[in-house]
């Protein structure tokens, strides 16, 4: 909460702590599931609107957003035992991909998981513009597109999440003075999608054959009323979750790239949910490996 | 005669392959017209109708080239090209009056449907626009809008579970034809690819239907066509258009029938199983048998986390401050406005019992530490001047007097520092 102090304590800029008592007491009433949704979906936006704020008051870098992102989700600090009964068996969709597909980018894929499907294009190295040129690396950049109407807000936070992630693995100081463009665009969202967004843009860069120092992949948990978990989850038990934890992890070493939730969880909770995307993204790396095996194996 | 043989091996009047593949939602399909690929959405909204027109729905079309398609489209620029296929696209579909807009109507002059289609560029490799009205037509035919009754004053909105929802009803499908012409019109080809495109001389776009009826017309590019020519183009059309539309019904009807039967539909089914490049696997069950005493043994190892020791100030009923607030060393940024609320004096805080005496000074403080005015004759120039003054309120009243005096042009422009005493 360190930025609060920074602005000075002017009366506007301060935060809600209210928020602190209501979740405290929320969790051990264990009032209506729902009210307790809304009131995490608040703490989400009013966290990314005060570090928006700061942001334009400060310039900080979008490292700062994230903490503050973290910093705000990490609400009911007790420990995890109303973890209850888990459904036995956690299952991912069925997943399809196809490569190169388009052939005007350089690189392209089409993800799909279940009946969410999003497809990605890749351009780079390519020649970038001078008001973005970085003189030691390659400017990324994600664009994501809805399927109807304008891009607003929530693509553009995705956008983000997407890029620093992208960023973390790309080799971009291979390629200094040039732009690497990432295009998303959704087919159909039926939950999920910021993961998938993560699996289409990783396999349209591998398609373009941009250098990276892993793979990554995304895997979305939702956590229950009753603390069931689920992996992978449809747009309806998205809907219906408490919490909804997206993960990217690396290949190598399966460390987190990038997390973002939205909703009310436990220490252990979040602790469970990362061990388990973790689990899952070995399925996710195999089924990328199994896909580009085979394409590149001769027989 | 000359025989043509284009760049991709077609004869002069041939079309390239079609393939239309449909998602999983109503009004959602992808029409690939060779290498060019459009998605097209159609999604449906209650809104109140236009003035002039209160018993009609209102149909809206929107392309977006994506910069996907190629990097020369930029995001967010309306550029000429998508001005010029905007509005084509109105022409072909909304004005040949191909969907019955009466029938969108649900209460007269209160409300109407309005039916949006959104069509994205994917893959841009030539004629743009048959590709885009094939997608728009198709979408519109596949789309589904939720069933709603009117009983006296009360409309009922059934979802799809509690009553089937229904299709548009569609008078006819205007499908765009594309001629490229060379030479000043001596060399005519059917469906430009990009390549073809770049050099071409002008484009002649006929709409039509299958019933031959022309929809709209469109010649661009500036050549100088005969009669003969138009009419010969027309009749081309004619045949391509009865193709294209006997494609678009099968298509419907396949997606139809899989759906009736149950069978599995979706972009997961279009994909080509054979190529090299796709690959799919089953739903995967994941072992999470592990993941409690993994979690149990991260938060064991780690460090405890430091007790926090927060006492919120409520200033008012939802709002609060955590910790006290250091001194802001960045100026006032926004100092006019808050000169007003300090002066009201109408600081109503609600403070915690626990801390009263920490913030009650603070609030004390803010209104004698203002610090100094400074008045400035022009806009431009902006003199701040940081030595805390000995006695501030008596000067502000004084110099917002002489400013006040001096006329409407002159603003005078404030700029203090705050300093709070450390409690």
């Amino acid at each position: 909460m360190a930025f609060l102090d920074s602005l000075g304590g002017s009366r506007r800029d301060q935060i809600v702590s209210k928020r602190r008592d209501t979740c405290g007491r929320g969790s051990r009433r264990a009032p209506h599931p729902s009210w307790r949704l809304l009131i995490g979906y608040a703490v989400c936006t009013q966290a990314r609107a005060s570090g928006r704020k700061r942001q334009s008051l400060l310039h900080v870098g979008s490292p700062a957003m994230e903490e503050s992102m973290q910093t705000e989700t990490k609400v009911r600090p007790e420990s995890g035992a109303e973890s209850g009964p888990r459904s036995p068996s956690c299952t991912l969709r069925h997943f399809a991909c196809e490569q190169n597909l388009l052939s005007r980018p350089d690189g392209s894929a089409s993800f799909l998981q279940g009946d969410t499907s999003v497809l990605a294009g890749v351009y780079g190295p390519a020649e970038v513009k001078v008001r973005k040129e970085i003189f030691n690396k390659a400017t990324l950049e994600v664009i994501l597109r809805p399927k109807i109407g304008l891009p607003g807000v929530a693509e553009k936070s995705r956008e983000r999440l997407i890029r620093n992630t992208c960023e973390a693995v790309v080799l971009g100081a291979l390629h200094p003075r040039t732009s690497i463009t990432v295009v998303l665009q959704v087919i159909s969202d039926a939950g999920s999608l910021l993961a998938c967004c993560l699996n289409a843009a990783c396999m349209a860069l591998v398609d373009a054959g941009v250098p990276m120092r892993a793979l990554f992949c995304g895997v979305t948990c939702a956590l229950d009323s009753d603390g069931t978990f689920m992996l992978d989850p449809t747009a309806k038990q998205e809907k219906e979750a408490r919490a909804v934890l997206t993960f990217a992890l690396d290949s190598v070493e399966r460390k987190l790239l990038m997390s973002t939730t939205k909703g009310l969880y436990s220490d252990a909770e979040l602790q469970q949910c990362l061990a388990a995307a973790q689990t899952a993204s070995q399925h996710v790396f195999r089924f990328y490996r199994e896909s580009l095996q085979r394409r590149y194996s001769k027989s | 005669t000359l025989c043509l043989q284009r760049l991709d091996g077609r004869q002069t009047y041939d079309y390239r392959n079609i393939k239309i593949s449909f998602g999983t939602d109503y009004g959602c399909c992808i029409v690939e017209l060779g290498k060019t690929r459009v998605l097209g959405q159609v999604s449906c909204e209650l809104v109140s109708p236009k003035l002039n027109r209160a018993t009609e729905g209102i149909l809206f079309f929107n392309l977006e080239l994506s910069q996907m398609a190629a990097p020369a489209f930029e995001p967010g620029r309306q550029s000429d090209l998508l001005v010029k296929l905007n509005r084509l696209l109105e022409r072909c579909l909304r004005n040949s009056k191909c969907i019955d807009t009466e029938s969108l109507c649900v209460v007269a002059g209160e409300k109407v449907w309005q039916i949006r289609v959104d069509l994205h560029l994917l893959n841009h490799d030539g004629n743009i626009i048959d590709a885009a009205s094939i997608a728009a037509i198709v979408a519109l035919c596949h789309f589904r809008r939720p069933d709603v009754s009117v009983q006296g004053d009360e409309v009922t909105l059934y979802t799809p579970e509690e009553r089937d929802p229904v299709p548009l009803s569609i008078h006819h499908m205007p499908i765009c034809v594309s001629f490229a012409f060379f030479q000043q019109g001596t060399y005519l080809l059917v469906d430009p690819n990009e390549r073809e495109e770049r050099v071409m001389d002008g484009l002649l776009v006929i709409a039509m239907n299958k019933h031959r009826e022309i929809c709209t017309i469109q010649s661009s590019g500036g050549i100088m066509l005969l009669k003969d020519q138009v009419l010969r183009c027309s009749k081309i059309a004619g045949v391509k258009v009865l193709e294209i539309t006997e494609l678009i019904q099968k298509a419907l009807e396949n997606d139809q029938k899989v759906r009736k039967e149950g069978g599995k539909f979706g972009f997961a089914e279009s994909i080509a199983n054979q190529r090299i490049t796709a690959f799919k696997m089953e739903k995967a069950p994941i072992d999470t048998s592990d993941v409690e005493e993994k979690a149990e043994e991260i938060i064991s190892e780690a460090e405890p986390p430091l007790e926090v020791v927060s006492k919120p100030v409520l200033w008012t009923p939802g709002t609060a401050q955590i910790g006290e607030g250091i001194e802001n060393s960045w100026g006032d940024l926004e100092d006019s406005e808050k000169e007003d609320e300090d002066e009201g004096g109408s600081d109503e805080a609600i403070i915690l019992d626990s801390i009263k005496t920490d913030t009650g000074v603070e609030i004390s403080n803010i209104g004698s530490q203002d610090a100094p005015i400074v008045l400035s004759d022009s806009e431009e120039e902006e003199m701040i001047i940081l030595e805390p003054d000995k006695n501030p309120k008596k000067i502000r009243t004084q110099t917002i007097h002489a400013t006040q005096e001096k006329g409407p042009s002159k603003k005078p422009v404030k700029k203090r520092k705050k300093k709070r005493t450390a409690n």
